[in-house]
C-alpha cells in the first residue's frame, strides 16, 4: 500500500476546542498608550512599572516585523486586536478557590486540571492563566514554608517589587526584537517564582496558559528566578478553542540562574492548530531567554510542540557564569497545515561552558519544519564545548523538512560538533512492527516514540506520559 | 562610485569593439549593478563576510577600466610545469591565448557568446557587474563523444599594465554527451591588490564528466570571487575541488542543479588560512530529480587572525525522491585570534531521501599529539603530521591520479 499517495485523514477533534462562556471585561480594541495606561491602570501597578512599559511602547514604534523566518503569514493588523481580557469575576481578586467563579473551575476540570488542592495527589503545584489574567495559584502555603514564591506576576509586582525591579528584563530588555518589545509593552500576567539561596523546590511547579476570548492576543510574561544554590522544575502547559481567525501569542519568559542553580523548564505545548485546512490556529510567537548568570549553574529546556498554526521560537541560553551548562531538548511535530520554525541559540560567554542541543522534527500532511539554531562560542569562552544532533523524519513528500544551523567557533580550545539527518520511517521497521502484530499507526507510533525518546525521557514523568500520548494523536491520520 | 562605473563603462565602450546591441545589453546590467551596488551582510548569502566592507577596507577606490584592444605579453614562467596540457590564458581580463594543441580540433568549437543572457535567476549584484565589464565572452564546446586527452589550464594572471582594480571575467562550457574534461583554474602571485571577479557557466549533457580543480595556492593580495553554475542532465557528474590558500579574501561559489536522474555531484574543498586571510565557501545543490546524489566535504587549517566559513546547502525537490546527499565540514583552530563559521543546511521537500550533514571544529587534538610525541617526533613535527594527514584526507577523493599528484606536491602534503 502506498501511504504516501492516500490523502491525510481527518485529525481527530482537538479535544481542547470549547469555549467557556464567561463574561469579559476588555481594554478598547488597539494599541496606543491609553491602552497601556489601561491595563496598567487595571492592574493597579505602581508607576514604574508603567513607565517600563511606555518605554517599550516608544521603542516598539521605531521597530519593524521581521520576516526571515520560513512560515509566512498574512500582516497582522495590531490595532484590530484587543490586548487585555479578563474574566469579570476576576476583577476584585478571589482570596480563596471557594470564591472562583464556578465556571473557571469548570474549565479547568474539563482539561484536566483541577485547581482544588485536595484533588492533586501527585503534588504539583499550578498557576492557572485564563486570557490575560492568573486565576488561581495552587499550594502556596506548602511553598511559602520554604520561602518560594510563586505567584502571578500582578501579584509579584505588587508585593516583591524589588525583586521585579531588579530582574525583569534583565534577560530580555526592552530594547530587543518586535515581538518581544509588544510583549513589554502590553504583557497582562504570567508566572513569578523565586527559590531562594539553597532551597531545592520541594515539587514541580506549573503553568497552564488559556486563551479563551476572541480577537484577542495573549501576552504573559514570565520571570523564573534561581538563587544561589537553589533548583527547580517548571512546566508549562498550553490550549486554545477552535475558531477561524488566528490568534497571537506572543509570550516572553525569564529565566535566571544565580551561582550553582538549576532551572529545568518543560513545555508541553498545544494550542489548536487551526484545522486540516489550516484555517485559523493560534501564532506562537515567543521569546524565551535563559540566562545563567552565576558560576556552575544549569538552564535547560525542553519542548513538545505539537500544536499552534504557526510555531516560531527559539528558548535560549546565555552562558555567562563559568562551568555554566545549557541543554536544549525539542520535539516538534507539524501536521496538516501547521508550520515551526524553532530552534535555540546558545551563546557561550563564559569558560568552561558547556551545552547541548537534541532536537526531533517529525513533519506530516502539508506541513512545514525547520529547525534553526545558533551556537556561537566567544573568544573568551575558553575550552567550552557544544554538541548538537537535529534530526527531521518526513511523512509523505508535501511536507518539508529543514534544518539550518549557524555555528561560529572564535575559540581554539572549544569545540563544537553538529550532526543532521533527515529520513523517514524505513519500510524494513515499519513491516517488522507490523508482522509483529501491530496495526500501520501503532508502528507509526511506536517507531516515532523511539525516535523521540532522547527528549521525552528529559520530562518529568507526569508529563511524560502525556506528552507521548499526545505524540501519538498529533500523528493520527498520517499513515494510511 | 556610480559615476566611476558609468565613466569607466564609457571608456570601455569606446576602445571597444562591441556592437551596438552588445553595448545595449551591457548597459542593462550596468545599470542593475549601480541599482543593487555591492553584497552586503544584511544579505543572508553574504553574512559571515561581508564583500563591500571588504573592498572598502583593501581597495578604497575601485576602478574598472580595462583596455580590452591592446594585447598583452605572456610569460611563460607562470606556465605548470611537469604535466602536459592545453591552455586558455588570461592577463587582465583578456584572453591572450586559446590553446588546445593536444587535442583534435574538430572536436572542439569556440563561440562567442557576448550576448547570450545569464539563463538563471539570481540577485546576486556581482553578476551585474560581471556582465556590464567583461570582454567578449566565449562558450568552449566540446562534441559529443570526445574525451580531452590531455587537462586544460586556465592561467589568471595579471600584469603592472593594468589599469583597473576590478578585474572581471567569464567563460562558459558545454560538454556534449559522453564527452570529459579536466579543468584547472591556476591562480598565479599576483601581489597587486584587485578585485578579480570570475564567473563560469557549465552545462553537462547526458554521461558527460566535468573535473574542476581551483588553485589559489600562492600568497598573494587580491580579493577573489568566484561562481560555478553548472547544469546537469542524466548520468552526468561533476567534480570541484576547492583550494582556498592564496589569496586576502576568496570566496567560491558553486551552484549546482542536478536537472537529470542518476547525476551527481562532488565537492571537496581545503581552507589552509595563514595571516589575516578570510576565505569562503558558498555550495548550493538542488537535487531536482529522482535518483540523484551529492557529496561535499569541507576541512579547514586556520592560522593567526583567520576566517572561514562554509555556507553549505543541500536542496531536495518534493519530486527528488531517493536522493542522497552528504556534507561535511571539520576545522582546525591553530591560534586563539582564528575563526570559523559555518551554515550547513537542509532544505528537504522529500520523503524517501538520505540527507545528512556534520561539522566539527576544534583544536588540535592534544592526545594525538603526546601520542606522537612519545614515539620521538618534536612538538612542530607531530602538528605538522596531524594536519597533513587531516588535509590529506580531501586531497585523496580527487579521481584524476596525475593531478592528485600535482596538487599534493603544490600543497606541499606528503602521501
Amino acid at each position: 500500500m502506498d501511504t504516501r499517495e492516500k490523502d491525510i485523514e481527518k485529525l481527530k477533534d482537538y479535544k481542547y476546542g470549547f469555549t467557556t462562556d464567561i463574561e469579559n471585561i476588555k481594554a478598547p480594541k488597539g494599541l496606543n498608550e491609553d491602552v497601556i495606561k489601561f491595563i496598567s491602570n487595571i492592574k493597579k501597578e505602581p508607576n514604574w512599572m508603567l513607565e517600563f512599559r511606555l518605554k517599550a511602547y516608544e521603542r516598539l514604534k521605531l521597530l519593524k516585523e521581521p520576516n526571515w523566518q520560513k512560515p509566512k503569514y498574512p500582516k497582522i493588523d495590531y490595532q484590530d486586536l484587543y490586548y487585555y481580557s479578563a474574566p469579570k469575576s476576576m476583577k476584585d481578586k478571589p482570596k480563596s478557590l471557594d470564591e472562583l467563579d464556578p465556571k473557571l473551575l469548570e474549565t479547568y476540570k474539563k482539561l484536566g486540571i483541577p485547581l482544588q488542592e485536595q484533588a492533586r495527589l501527585n503534588g504539583i503545584a499550578v498557576d492557572a492563566v485564563f486570557d490575560s489574567v492568573s486565576v488561581a495559584t495552587t499550594f502556596k502555603g506548602e511553598l511559602t514554608k520554604h520561602g518560594i514564591i510563586f505567584c502571578s506576576m500582578s501579584e509579584a509586582i505588587q508585593k516583591h517589587p524589588d525583586l521585579v525591579k531588579k530582574y525583569l528584563g534583565t534577560v530580555i530588555p526592552v530594547t530587543d526584537h518586535f515581538f518581544a518589545t509588544l510583549n513589554s509593552a502590553v504583557f497582562t500576567d504570567g508566572s513569578f517564582v523565586y527559590i531562594p539561596e539553597g532551597v531545592k523546590c520541594p515539587m514541580e511547579l506549573s503553568t497552564y496558559f488559556r486563551i479563551n476570548a476572541s480577537e484577542t492576543g495573549q501576552f504573559e510574561r514570565t520571570l523564573i528566578i534561581a538563587d544561589k544554590g537553589s533548583y527547580v522544575s517548571y512546566l508549562e502547559g498550553c490550549t486554545a478553542p477552535m475558531r477561524d481567525e488566528n490568534q497571537l501569542h506572543a509570550a516572553n519568559v525569564e529565566l535566571i540562574a544565580l551561582d550553582d542553580a538549576e532551572i529545568k523548564y518543560s513545555t508541553v505545548q498545544n494550542w489548536y492548530p487551526g484545522d486540516e485546512n489550516g484555517k485559523g490556529g493560534i501564532y506562537n510567537f515567543v521569546t524565551k531567554r535563559g540566562l545563567c548568570k552565576g558560576n556552575n549553574s544549569k538552564i535547560s529546556w525542553t519542548q513538545v510542540e505539537t500544536g499552534s498554526a504557526i510555531t516560531w521560537k527559539y528558548p535560549s541560553c546565555i552562558l555567562k557564569g563559568d562551568n555554566s551548562i545549557g541543554e536544549f531538548y525539542s520535539i516538534a511535530i507539524t501536521n496538516n497545515h501547521q508550520k515551526a520554525d524553532t530552534g535555540t541559540k546558545m551563546i557561550h560567554l563564559g569558560k568552561n561552558t558547556k551545552s547541548k542541543i537534541i532536537s526531533k522534527g517529525i513533519s506530516a500532511g502539508f506541513s512545514d519544519m525547520t529547525y534553526r539554531g545558533l551556537v556561537d562560542i566567544n573568544s573568551k569562552a575558553k575550552n567550552s564545548s557544544n554538541y548538537t544532533q537535529c534530526d527531521s523524519l518526513l511523512m509523505g513528500n508535501k511536507c518539508g523538512a529543514h534544518t539550518v544551523p549557524y555555528i561560529k567557533n572564535k575559540n581554539f580550545d572549544s569545540n563544537i560538533a553538529h550532526e543532521a539527518t533527515t529520513s523517514k520511517i524505513s519500510e524494513a521497521q515499519l513491516h517488522y512492527c507490523q508482522q509483529r502484530g501491530l496495526n500501520p499507526e501503532e508502528a507509526v507510533g511506536l517507531i516515532v516514540n523511539g525516535f523521540c525518546k532522547e527528549v521525552l525521557q528529559q520530562l518529568p514523568m507526569e508529563f511524560a506520559v502525556e506528552a507521548q500520548k499526545l505524540v501519538g494523536i498529533s500523528l493520527e491520520g498520517s499513515v494510511g | 562610485m556610480s559615476e566611476q562605473l558609468q565613466s569607466d563603462f564609457d571608456k570601455l565602450v569606446k576602445t571597444s569593439k562591441f556592437s551596438n546591441e552588445e553595448i545595449q545589453f551591457k548597459k542593462n546590467f550596468l545599470n542593475n549593478f549601480i541599482k543593487k551596488g555591492f553584497p552586503n551582510r544584511k544579505q543572508e548569502d553574504w553574512k559571515f563576510l561581508d564583500i563591500s566592507q571588504i573592498i572598502k577596507k583593501n581597495i578604497s577606490n575601485l576602478s574598472y577600466f580595462n583596455d580590452y584592444s591592446q594585447s598583452n605579453k605572456i610569460d611563460p614562467s607562470i606556465f605548470v610545469d611537469g604535466l602536459e596540457h592545453n591552455k586558455i590564458i588570461f592577463i587582465n581580463g583578456r584572453i591572450e591565448k586559446i590553446d588546445f594543441n593536444f587535442e583534435d580540433q574538430n572536436k572542439i568549437e569556440i563561440i562567442d557568446e557576448t550576448k547570450k543572457d545569464i539563463s538563471f535567476d539570481y540577485e546576486n549584484s556581482l553578476i551585474d557587474l560581471n556582465s556590464a565589464f567583461t570582454d567578449k565572452v566565449f562558450k568552449i564546446l566540446i562534441k559529443k563523444n570526445y574525451s580531452l586527452k590531455k587537462p586544460l589550464i586556465v592561467y589568471h594572471s595579471i600584469n603592472d599594465e593594468i589599469k583597473s582594480t576590478n578585474i572581471n571575467l567569464r567563460l562558459d562550457f558545454e560538454l556534449g554527451e559522453n564527452s570529459c574534461l579536466k579543468l584547472i583554474d591556476y591562480f598565479s602571485n599576483n601581489t597587486a591588490k584587485n578585485f578579480i571577479n570570475i564567473f563560469y557557466n557549465f552545462n553537462l549533457e547526458k554521461n558527460s564528466i566535468l573535473k574542476n580543480y581551483k588553485i589559489d595556492k600562492f600568497i598573494n593580495n587580491n580579493l577573489k570571487y568566484s561562481l560555478n553554475n553548472i547544469e546537469q542532465d542524466n548520468n552526468s557528474v561533476s567534480e570541484t575541488f576547492i583550494l582556498s590558500a592564496g589569496s586576502d579574501y576568496f570566496k567560491n561559489e558553486i551552484n549546482c542543479n542536478l536537472n537529470g536522474e542518476y547525476s551527481s555531484a562532488f565537492i571537496n574543498g581545503i581552507f589552509s588560512l595563514k595571516e589575516n586571510q578570510q576565505h569562503e565557501i558558498r555550495t548550493t545543490i538542488n537535487h531536482l530529480v529522482e535518483n540523484t546524489k551529492s557529496y561535499q566535504l569541507v576541512k579547514s587549517v586556520l592560522g593567526k587572525n583567520t576566517k572561514s566559513a562554509y555556507q553549505g546547502r543541500i536542496f531536495v525537490n518534493s519530486k527528488a525522491q531517493k536522493t542522497d546527499g552528504y556534507q561535511l565540514s571539520k576545522a582546525i583552530l591553530l591560534d586563539e585570534t582564528s575563526e570559523f563559521n559555518a551554515k550547513p543546511e537542509l532544505e528537504i521537500y522529500a520523503d524517501d531521501v538520505k540527507c545528512s550533514h556534520g561539522s566539527a571544529s576544534g583544536s588540535l587534538d592534544e592526545n594525538s599529539i603526546f601520542y606522537l610525541m612519545s614515539r620521538g617526533l618534536n612538538y612542530q613535527q607531530s602538528k605538522e603530521l596531524l594536519i597533513n594527514g587531516f588535509l590529506m584526507d580531501v586531497v585523496e577523493k580527487i579521481t584524476d591520479v596525475e593531478i592528485k599528484n600535482l596538487i599534493t606536491n603544490i600543497i606541499g602534503l606528503k602521501q
